[in-house]
């Protein structure tokens, strides 16, 4: 009983505190003022490892859209998948006036940014990686976990591989030194092993390049015509093991299985027209609508660039035709006709 | 050196040696390779090195006439890039498929009018001439590294043609090897590229139009990179540009120069980019069913042509005599 008491003072005085002690009035919400405050005018700019592609579109076409809503300035540099020409753009902008405030930065490999990202923190710009993972502490870190995306292919790999099947897979991975590679092969690995019974039998690369991954994917079919999946590492040269598989007259018969931005050209129309069995999607709105969050609040932060960081990670699912919606894919085209 | 082993060496040159590296590798591979010696793998190596060969056809042809073109796969993916924009944005085909045609004819003459005429060297003009054509179509023509082809068009079909079980580029290939054969060994024009490329200036004094046949030789490669383009895109259903980023292009100079056509002009033909596209497309077969990772697959590939060139330079080495102004 007098526990109650006591707790009902509390709750007493804790009311009568929080209560405004005069009638409520309009302006009492700082909010969008110290919004507008630490937003406004802020300069980000995204470099990408190329303009020329799905997912860097999209992510473009989001932010342009939420930073110039927000009163500040948005821009992009196209590296066109040149490693030097990425690391020349990202030193310009830091030395730039006035200096960016975030850059949004997606690394070709785990080493080559990572001084002038640490450059860049030390010049008081917040840096967040993007979908490609590098040795370095970012403020964010936004996009895939490439292990469990690995991971999700191969149990697709696994369902395509059922009793009956050879149980024979082949990988065409990207190349040696892009962390999404190296670890999407860790992830698929990882499954296998607790599937003994599923055996790779070829590993080569493409390079990321679709004609390289129609020829390492005709060997392959060549050597194991029986294969039962094929997990190609990017759907941007998937068409090239696409493409092997049609000219083997195997299509429907050896599964592809690949993973992509969820573009509806790109990933939806070839899963609808049997081209890719299952593909691994990013969605793009929840990842864009992270790195939004992620810049809005560390600009309000007041936090020091390099002190903190997190792994914001997308969630995917492999996408089938059983689970194929007409929302799963996102349209290119439609996004860039709603951008400012 | 005498006897049959003297000759034997004494006649080795670099197209023999990767002859026989060739043959050798094949054996090899025959023999410890299950699968290799298939009809099905056989045809699987021609037609992973037919759009290569179709380039370096039209590399070799220029290279013959002692130049070079380094625009070829800008052109390859850009013309074929922006002609499938144009069908994708509503264009018909009568009309994109001229266009992107006097695109490639264009390149192919301001290329060569300014070699032939404005005397810039061969090298600096191309690299410029590729850099622009893909800077402008990728910045201003199409919107995406990839462009798709419509899937009623003709480029499909082209790519399902499976005349006999083999693939349409094969026979493409072995088509346009003919041709290229035909005018470099019994056509007028295709006898002086060799004067031409071996003393311009002789050639020219003799009373030959050089300067008319070196734009020639420059629309001929960019027409080549263009049916090459095309059959990439019949292929895979698409283009994607990127590959103008990839090493294509110094595998196309690759396989002129290890099938023994010398980067000074005047030398080889077309049965050395035959050996060279052999060596290449043998290679990269049993190295891919042989599962060798890719930094060991360059290794190997870098290796065998140092050793074509080194035992070349040894057995054949250059003096005043066979060395020429302009060697590169």
């Amino acid at each position: 009983m007098r526990l109650m008491k006591t707790l009902a003072a509390v709750a007493a005085i804790a009311v009568a505190g929080a209560l405004p002690s005069g009638p409520a009035r309009a302006d009492s919400d700082t909010g969008p003022a110290d919004y507008a405050k630490a937003l406004n005018g802020k300069r980000v700019v995204m470099v990408p490892l190329a303009m020329g592609f799905d997912l860097a579109q999209g992510w473009a076409a989001v932010l342009k859209r939420e930073v110039t809503a927000f009163g500040g300035t948005f821009e992009t540099r196209d590296p066109n998948w040149s490693t030097e020409a990425g690391a020349q753009a990202l030193t310009e902008a830091i030395s730039s006036s006035p200096k960016p405030d975030v850059l949004v930065v997606m690394p070709p490999d785990l080493n080559s940014y990572t001084k002038i990202m640490k450059k860049a923190q030390e010049a008081g710009i917040y840096v967040l990686l993007l979908d490609n993972p590098a040795n370095f502490k970012a403020d964010a870190y936004l996009g895939s976990d490439w292990t469990n995306l690995g991971a999700l292919e191969a149990g697709a790999a696994v369902k395509a591989c059922g009793d009956g099947t050879s149980k024979k897979i082949g990988l065409v991975q990207g190349d040696e030194v892009n962390a999404t590679s190296l670890y999407q092969y860790e992830g698929i690995m990882k499954v296998l092993d607790a599937h003994p019974d599923l055996k790779v039998v070829a590993k080569p690369d493409s390079n990321w390049d679709p004609t390289t991954s129609r020829t390492v994917t005709a060997t392959m079919l060549q050597q194991n015509p029986d294969m039962c999946a094929i997990i190609d590492f990017w759907d941007g040269d998937a068409t090239g093991a696409a493409a092997a598989i049609r000219d083997a007259g195997l299509t429907g018969k050896v599964a592809l299985i690949t993973t992509g931005g969820g573009e509806k050209t790109a990933d939806c129309d070839m899963i609808e027209n049997g081209t890719y069995t299952s593909v691994v999607m990013t969605e793009l709105a929840h990842e864009a609508g992270d790195m939004v969050a992620m810049i809005k609040y560390l600009l309000q932060s007041g936090i020091k660039p390099g002190t903190a960081t997190a792994h914001i990670y997308t969630l995917e699912q492999a996408t089938s035709k059983d689970n194929l919606r007409p929302d799963s894919c996102w349209d290119l085209k439609a996004m860039q006709a709603m951008a400012p | 050196m005498n006897g049959a082993p003297g000759r034997f060496l004494r006649n080795l040159n670099q197209e023999r040696i990767v002859l026989w590296i060739t043959v050798a590798i094949f054996v090899a591979a025959a023999l410890g390779l299950p699968g290799f010696l298939t009809s099905g793998n056989l045809i699987a190596i021609v037609r992973s090195v037919s759009v290569l060969g179709i380039l370096a056809l039209g590399m070799s042809v220029v290279i013959i006439g002692r130049g070079i073109d380094l625009s070829m796969v800008a052109v390859m993916a850009m013309s074929v890039a922006w002609y499938l924009q144009l069908l994708d944005s509503g264009v018909a085909d009568g009309a994109a498929l001229p266009l992107a045609l006097a695109g490639v004819l264009a390149v192919g003459v301001v290329n060569g009018f300014l070699v032939a005429y404005a005397e810039l060297p061969a090298i600096f003009v191309t690299l410029a001439s590729g850099s622009f054509v893909f800077g402008y179509v990728r910045s201003q023509l199409i919107p995406q590294d990839a462009v798709s082809v419509p899937s009623d068009h003709w480029i499909i079909a082209l790519g399902k043609l499976r005349p006999v079980g083999v693939p349409a580029d094969v026979y493409i290939f072995a088509a346009l090897a003919l041709a290229a054969f035909v005018f470099l060994r019994f056509t007028k024009w295709g006898r002086y590229v060799y004067y031409a490329g071996d003393n311009p200036v002789a050639a020219r004094n003799a009373g030959m139009p050089v300067r008319p046949m070196l734009v020639l030789r420059y629309v001929i490669s960019a027409l080549t990179a263009f049916a090459a383009g095309l059959l990439t895109a019949a292929s895979l259903q698409s283009i994607n540009t990127r590959v103008v980023n990839s090493t294509l292009l110094y595998d196309i100079v690759l396989v002129a120069v290890i099938g023994g056509i010398g980067l000074s002009g005047g030398k080889g033909g077309v049965r050395n980019v035959l050996i060279g596209a052999a060596l290449i497309g043998i290679m990269l077969n049993a190295m891919t069913i042989l599962d060798i990772p890719q930094l060991y697959q360059n290794l190997i590939k870098s290796t065998i042509l140092l050793v074509a060139i080194i035992v070349d330079g040894l057995l054949n080495p250059r003096d005043e005599q066979t060395a020429q102004q302009g060697d590169i």
